[in-house]
């Protein structure tokens, strides 16, 4: 054994020096991204092939994320941090990891709502959380908001996962913001009330939940229904096919939407390369790959979508401001704990 | 059972120890680096926070601490009983496909416990085939049954206890296998059958070593997150995670953490304490064969089945399961970059492995030969990582190490001008650091149970002979240990295969483990693709297992190989 440790030892700082080696170079970006679809390859070597910027990668969830960057303090290698939720944005900004970026072709590009007012982070794209139902046993005509989960009338109906996703965290935070802390709170206990079962599972098995019978109504983002409709499976197929899905409070404020964006990091090494890529992200090529190849929305005007997300037409959005949900969202996690929404 | 070694070796071997040896300074030296990231998650309990334990304690703790209990014991007891008793069957009984079960019965270690929740609960739940298939078969709709859940906690309980029980297993069977058949003799010619000669002489003889295997499948659960938070079923380690990252709340979370730490001191001081001055170590050296039961009938039968079923639900149906999801719809990225993800595995485990074992030596060594209380508290505390979430133990590990890179970074920005980077926190070092502080439990145990069975007069007469402590240890203890310390090799191999927190927190740019890709894949809902890199972690983590297995067979001492 003490003769494997001596070699251990060496080994080790062998690896560290590979490790040191990249991260230096000139020509390159250190992206930190909490995403990990199978398109972000092909979006990264687009990227590559048309700067000559070569992208080093670290996967991870956005908290980690955060919480690394802060650790790593002055001397991070991040240039850019990619998450997938608005409150996750927030959070960042919050800490000060993003800095101020001034730049023509995103203000061109994006929408209002989609920068933040000082450049700190953009959006590129944006998911909606939907309601499913089976159209065999649910009026629809009853079922038209977020509001009317919480109704009686659905009792014992409503599946939804559990309250440690953020999804569902950014969706109570919102609710109270335009309703406030206290009747949130009732809403959040009507739907517990209604629940069909204790929370379980993740979105698409709210959805399969729909169409196995077991629940007559769920909530999930929209994209996990789309790759159901996709599915190599017959069976995924056939559960997509049975369940409708409609965009909620269209009367009213719109559907609740989130969004995945990026920003530059606080001290960024790359800071040039950093700009380039979120101006890239703004590209129609860029917009497709990494929007639609995960059936999200795109926020760039005219950039093509889906044949499903065409199909469904034009679909009011909630214009909340989305620092809102981050603000919110400890409030939102207290709530469902006193609750009892697992 | 043995009783204390004689006044005269006692003495001895106190005359032995040196209080300030150079031994002692290693052993405190090393369990203070290790110790590191332990006591930063300890130090936070200091910290004030407002309100929010009030909050936590009239909503969601009692809710925490029950499932807790309920799973820690439920799996720490399932385990026992299945670990001790295949490692008895399989060492002292004659049935048929014993070969077989001796390295079989361990295939499930190679599972992640949440690669097997993926795989049964894609398997089992109400739109799963088994259900989809009942109900075609009955012609059932929605409530005209009742299927059991998965997503419970009988659910999570049931299959972190198919998945971890081959830690007792590993560690029972190494003891059984290193026990001297003149205790066994001697239970025999004192009329004991072999259930009263398992049950009142060898499982007690062998309670440090099934004592360390319960141990560490009670951490293991404790900080078990993969499969729980894909139950929903929420433990301390799932509020740590949702007080920490949900509520933007890291003290509390870390003071989460110091409870469910100072839980398992606990827990170790009372098994130390019911010990009380017993040691283990055998007074005799005489190996042989050891006398083994044979079995027929039905007792062959039963044997076979007790050996089978853990095998069957715990590895031959996941890994079904997963293999079918692989070939239906697998993972795009398979070829060259998963040869890339596996060789980083690979790498990782291996090195982790080493150190690990080798750290496990100096320290269970330094202790026998400084046994003060100040170097077996060290110990302890140094082996407490297991019982900490992975996250927790990572962000315990950036805040030093981030700390000391960017000093040594202002200092040579002053001095020479560059900025030589994160030389620590942002390298493959941390990530084995970070191992080595999770899993030296998993060593340390196993190395501390088989260096007890080892009796003193050994070392006294090592001594005798004019052999230094190093050499004592080269020559004497390192061939008697070698079973365990392959044991020990394994299971810190297999963990860091299955390790995911600090691995997703830690690692260095473009490094991906099989791991990474599979909680990558599955954490966005698409199980079907994660098949593929769960597989391939099992696939991985079951050579070695096998292999080593095979070697630990022919360890046994007197043997004669």
């Amino acid at each position: 054994m003490i003769k494997h440790a001596r070699l251990a030892l060496p080994l080790a700082v062998a690896m560290a020096g590979s490790a040191l080696a990249t991260g230096v170079a000139a020509d390159e970006l250190n992206l930190y991204s909490a995403r990990h679809y199978d398109s972000d390859e092909a979006l990264y070597q687009a990227f590559t092939e048309e700067t000559g910027i070569e992208i080093n990668l670290l996967e991870g969830d956005s908290d980690q994320l955060i919480e690394r960057i802060q650790r790593e303090g002055e001397a991070s290698p991040a240039d850019v941090m990619i998450t997938v939720d608005a409150g996750r944005l927030w959070r960042a900004e919050q800490e000060g990891i993003f800095q101020s970026i001034e730049s023509d072709v995103l203000a061109e590009r994006l929408p209002d709502s989609m920068r933040h007012p000082e450049g700190k982070w953009f959006g590129f794209s944006q998911r909606a959380r939907a309601i499913f139902y089976d159209p065999d046993t649910i009026d629809a005509s009853q079922l038209t908001s977020y509001e009317d989960l919480a109704d009686p009338a659905f009792e014992g109906q409503v599946c939804i996962r559990s309250s440690n996703n953020i999804y569902n965290q950014s969706l109570l935070a919102s609710l109270i913001e335009h309703h406030g802390a206290d009747e949130a709170e009732e809403w959040a206990q009507g739907v517990v009330d209604n629940m069909a079962r204790d929370p379980e599972g993740g979105d698409t098995d709210q959805i399969k939940g729909v169409a196995s019978g077991e629940c007559g109504v769920a909530v999930a983002n929209h994209y996990y229904y789309v790759r159901l409709l996709k599915s190599d499976d017959a069976a995924d197929r056939e559960a997509g096919e049975s369940v409708e899905i409609l965009f909620p409070n269209q009367d009213g404020r719109g559907t609740h939407v989130n969004v995945g964006g990026a920003g530059v990091v606080e001290g960024a090494p790359n800071k040039e390369n950093a700009i380039r890529f979120l101006e890239f992200l703004a590209s129609d090529e860029a917009q497709k790959l990494f929007a639609s190849d995960n059936f999200e929305f795109p926020v760039v005007e005219g950039v093509a979508m889906d044949e499903v997300l065409e199909s469904w037409g034009d679909f009011k959005k909630d214009e909340i401001n989305v620092s809102v949900l981050g603000e919110n969202n400890p409030e939102a996690i207290k709530i469902f704990d006193r609750v009892g929404w697992r | 059972m043995s009783r204390p070694a004689s006044p005269g070796l006692a003495a001895m071997s106190r005359r032995l120890t040196h209080r300030f040896s150079p031994s002692s300074a290693l052993l405190l030296a090393v369990a203070a680096v290790v110790a590191l990231p332990v006591l930063v998650v300890l130090a936070h309990i200091v910290m004030p926070t407002d309100g929010i334990w009030q909050h936590l304690a009239s909503t969601v703790l009692p809710r925490y601490l029950r499932n807790t209990l309920v799973l820690t014991l439920a799996v720490g007891l399932g385990t026992l009983i299945i670990g001790t008793g295949t490692a008895w069957l399989v060492v002292m009984c004659r049935f048929p496909g014993r070969r077989l079960f001796e390295w079989a019965l361990l295939l499930p270690l190679a599972v992640p416990t949440y690669v097997i929740a993926y795989a049964y609960t894609d398997f089992l739940q109400f739109a799963g085939p088994m259900q989809s298939w009942l109900r075609d078969l009955f012609g059932w709709s929605h409530g005209d049954y009742w299927f059991p859940n998965i997503r419970s906690l009988g659910g999570a309980a049931t299959l972190i206890t198919l998945v971890l029980y081959p830690y007792v297993y590993l560690l029972a069977r190494a003891a059984f296998l290193e026990q001297s058949v003149c205790v066994l003799d001697v239970g025999r010619t004192l009329g004991r059958g072999p259930w009263r000669l398992f049950a009142s002489v060898a499982v007690p003889l062998a309670r440090p070593a099934i004592v360390g295997g319960v141990s560490l499948v009670l951490m293991e659960t404790l900080n078990e997150f993969g499969a729980v938070q894909f139950f929903g079923v929420d433990t301390f380690t799932t509020g740590i995670y949702r007080t920490w990252f949900g509520m933007g709340e890291p003290v509390a979370a870390a003071q989460l953490a110091a409870c469910l730490l100072l839980f398992v001191i606990v827990l170790v001081l009372l098994e130390r304490a019911s010990r009380g001055k017993r040691r283990y170590h055998h007074t005799t050296n005489r190996y042989q064969q050891l006398p083994e039961y044979r079995l027929r009938g039905w007792r062959a039968v039963g044997a076979w089945l007790a050996c089978t079923l853990p095998v069957l639900i715990g590895f031959i149906v996941p890994s079904g399961i997963l293999a079918q999801l692989a070939v239906q719809e697998g993972d795009a990225l398979l070829g060259s970059r998963f040869m890339d993800f596996a060789g980083n595995s690979l790498l990782l485990a291996s090195v982790a492995a080493l150190v690990a074992v080798a750290l496990a030596v100096v320290l269970s060594y330094g202790v026998r030969l400084n046994d003060t209380p100040l170097t077996r508290m060290a110990t302890r505390i140094a082996a407490m990582g297991y019982a900490i979430p992975g996250s927790v133990v990572a962000v315990g590990i950036l805040i030093p190490f981030a700390w000391l890179d960017s000093t040594l970074n202002a200092w040579t920005k002053t001095h020479y001008g560059i900025v030589i980077g994160l030389i620590f926190s942002g390298s493959a070092f941390i990530l084995i650091y970070a191992y080595v502080v999770r899993f030296l439990a998993v060593s340390f145990n196993a190395v501390e149970a088989s260096l007890g069975k080892v009796t003193p007069s050994m070392d006294a007469a090592a001594r005798t002979l004019g052999q230094s402590p190093a050499g004592t240890l080269k020559r004497v203890h390192t061939p008697l240990m070698r079973g365990s310390l392959l044991a020990a090799g394994i299971l810190v191999f297999v963990d860091v295969m299955k390790e995911l927190p600090a691995t997703i927190i830690l690692r260095p740019f473009n490094f991906d483990t099989l791991a990474v890709r599979a909680h990558n894949l599955a954490s966005d809902e698409r199980l079907a693709e994660a098949s593929t890199a769960s597989l391939a972690i099992v696939a991985v983590g079951i050579i070695p297992v096998i292999l080593l297995s095979l070697a630990m067979r022919r360890s046994r001492p007197g043997s004669g190989d």
